[in-house]
């Protein structure tokens, strides 16, 4: 699902520039859960944002369900994320002048779908994250476990290739941390490619593959025996 | 290519960002109707400059007889200068070429009865050329012709005014009216835009008058309009070289300022004309200005909601919004804004102005006004002005990576 070779990225600071990924090398099939863990600074968003197609790379070869991706115009990055990603970020992105049903809807408005539909859709997605009854509520109403389930409505929306999560629980508490766990879960189960980063190790254990990264290079890449989960 | 969709999207962010709408728009409003405001009470006074010139012809020249202030050629000082009918002849044949209009005039105020209805007006005798000159317009019949001078026919063309206190609302025309005791029919009805004493006069043939009210062939002065061809200074050289070769002509000391009078609009046309040309350029400042402040105005508003929006954009297209699409929305919510509240403010600075009429008449503002393609032309600059204020902060937002855009806070 998701292939990377030898992936560079660096940012110009000022005169020098700052190599953040050193030549990763990842491959993601299709129905696995894996979390990037690694400490601030270890090029885990900058490899997240490169996956999300939310930026470039500098060199090496990444191909997103098959696809090479290079070259990319911001027209054709937004067709691919909205046909084969879904986001949830750390501080959820919600749009706040929107209610909950309307902010999962927006991901299908960007896909032509017409409003009957796509409100059909988005409370469908509300219902299977149960919130339902809060359909008509501004993100403002919500607490931040609503949000998060919120934004993991509609980040599912549009039925994804992969859902990108970046610090998904990095601004709730621990129960409700593992309400969103719960529920990333379960969409895993029902074959979907989760894609987690986190600097948490006990939300780290909750995926099936563990992908540690510092300094821009990959120190280790291992199941999470099954067991521990259990 | 009407987007239901894209629409709703439109009206759901002004809606649900009613500040924001209401600043945009008001900046917009406001704008238009200071711009229509000036332009209305611009336009005011200048309507009050016209109405005031608007009474002559603004090419005529009167010329008038006067007592001698000084001897000359041995001749006592206190000498009234007589005008005749070859001073008539002489003026034409000296001046054929700059002369366009050209009347003699006697004028005397005189008992007219119609009916047992009677009034005293004023009766002037004169030349067909006399219409022009006081801008008389006819709305019924006719004025005189040279056939009524060459006949002597009594016949008489009245103002509108005339014939409404004589007449009532009977009409005048082919009716007889009885002028100091003599019968002339009406044969046309005129109105003047000089007003209420242009439209109480009453014209008669030159040669009727002369014969029956004037010794010999004298007569009272002379109406005439120079070629409109002539620029100011043409004119005024024109009307002195008459006043000197009349003074010749009647023994006048060239240094005498009474005897021969000759009066040239031209002089004072030529202030109004250079005040004009002034207040419509401080009115063309004025109102450039308001439109100027105006799409700085909207501007700003623009760069501001977009950097405020930053974030909601970054998500956006986080979520497969095309740049395209960004730009899109950002100009159609700017345009929408700035078209609906510009028309506000002209619809509420066109009715303020109606309202206004002429109350405001006592300081020179006379039926201020503003002209269509004015107002729709202010409006059409300022949307233009709101496009392209939206635009260029929407193409940079569309630009920014939604990455940094999702971190702005």
């Amino acid at each position: 699902m998701i292939k990377i070779e030898k992936l560079h990225k660096s940012y110009p600071i000022g005169k020098d520039s700052l190599h953040v990924l050193k030549g990763l090398d990842l491959h993601i099939k299709e129905g696995e859960f894996v979390s990037i863990m690694g400490s601030s600074g270890s090029g885990k968003s900058t490899l997240l944002n490169i996956v999300g197609l939310l930026d470039g790379h500098d060199e090496g070869n990444y191909y997103l369900n098959g696809q090479k991706i290079e070259n990319l115009d911001e027209k054709k990055a937004a067709i691919l994320r909205n046909k084969f990603l879904g986001f949830v970020f750390q501080s959820f992105n919600l749009i706040t002048y929107k209610t909950a049903v309307e902010n999962i809807a927006l991901p299908l408005y960007y896909q032509g779908m017409g409003r009957k539909e796509r409100q059909k859709i988005a409370m469908q997605y509300l219902d299977k994250v149960g919130l339902k009854d809060r359909a008509n509520h501004l993100p403002s109403e919500l607490s931040g476990g609503e949000k998060q389930r919120v934004a993991v409505a509609r980040a599912l929306a549009t039925k994804p290739k992969v859902i990108l999560a970046d610090e998904p629980t990095g601004a709730l508490d621990s129960k409700t941390s593992h309400a969103v766990m719960e529920l990333l879960k379960e969409i895993n189960r029902e074959g979907m490619t989760v894609f987690v980063i986190t600097h948490e190790e006990d939300i780290a254990e909750q995926t099936d593959r563990i992908v540690r990264l510092k300094d821009g290079v990959i120190i280790s890449d291992e199941k999470v025996n099954k067991s521990v989960n259990v | 290519m009407f987007d239901l969709d894209r629409w709703q999207e439109i009206f759901q962010t002004l809606s649900k960002n009613k500040l924001r709408t209401a600043l945009s728009g008001f900046t917009i409003a406001f704008a238009i109707l200071l711009f229509t405001l000036l332009f209305g009470v611009g336009n005011g006074l200048k309507h009050t400059f016209e109405k005031q010139f608007a009474s002559d012809a603004v090419n005529s020249v009167y010329i008038y007889g006067g007592r001698t202030t000084k001897p000359y050629k041995g001749m006592q000082s206190g000498r009234t200068i007589q005008y005749r009918n070859d001073d008539e002849k002489f003026i034409n044949e000296k001046f054929e070429k700059e002369i366009q209009f050209f009347s003699p005039n006697i004028q005397r105020s005189m008992q007219v009865i119609y009916k047992g209805e009677q009034n005293r007006y004023t009766v002037r005798g004169v030349y067909p050329d006399y219409q022009p000159l006081e801008s008389a317009v006819i709305q019924d019949g006719r004025f005189l012709t040279y056939l009524d001078i060459e006949r002597r026919a009594k016949v008489v063309a009245i103002g509108r005014l005339v014939e409404k206190d004589l007449f009532g609302n009977l009409g005048g025309l082919g009716k007889n009216l009885n002028i100091e005791g003599i019968s002339y029919k009406v044969v046309g009805v005129f109105n003047d835009p000089g007003g209420d004493n242009d439209e109480r006069y009453i014209y008669a043939p030159f040669s009727t008058i002369q014969g029956m009210y004037k010794p010999n062939d004298e007569l009272d002065y002379f109406g005439l309009t120079f070629n409109p061809e002539m620029n100011v200074d043409q004119a005024l050289a024109f009307s002195n070289l008459l006043t000197t070769l009349l003074k010749e002509k009647h023994n006048v000391d060239p240094r005498d300022q009474g005897a021969i009078r000759v009066r040239n609009y031209a002089e004072g046309t030529r202030d109004v004309q250079s005040f004009m040309l002034v207040l419509n350029v401080i009115i063309l400042f004025i109102g450039i200005g308001t439109l100027v402040a105006g799409i700085i105005g909207i501007s700003n508003i623009m760069v501001y909601i977009v950097k405020e929006r930053t974030k909601e954009l970054g998500i956006r297209k986080a979520l497969g919004a095309t740049p395209k699409s960004i730009v899109g929305m950002i100009m159609l919510e700017s345009i929408f804004v700035t078209a609906l509240a510009g028309y506000s403010g002209l619809m509420i600075g066109v009715f303020t102005l109606r309202a206004l009429g002429d109350t405001l008449e006592k300081y020179f503002i006379l039926n201020p006004s503003v002209e269509t393609y004015v107002v729709v032309g202010a409006t059409v600059v300022l949307i233009i002005a709101g496009t392209i204020a939206g635009y260029i902060p929407a193409k940079r937002a569309s630009r920014i990576k939604p990455i940094v855009a999702l971190n702005d806070e």
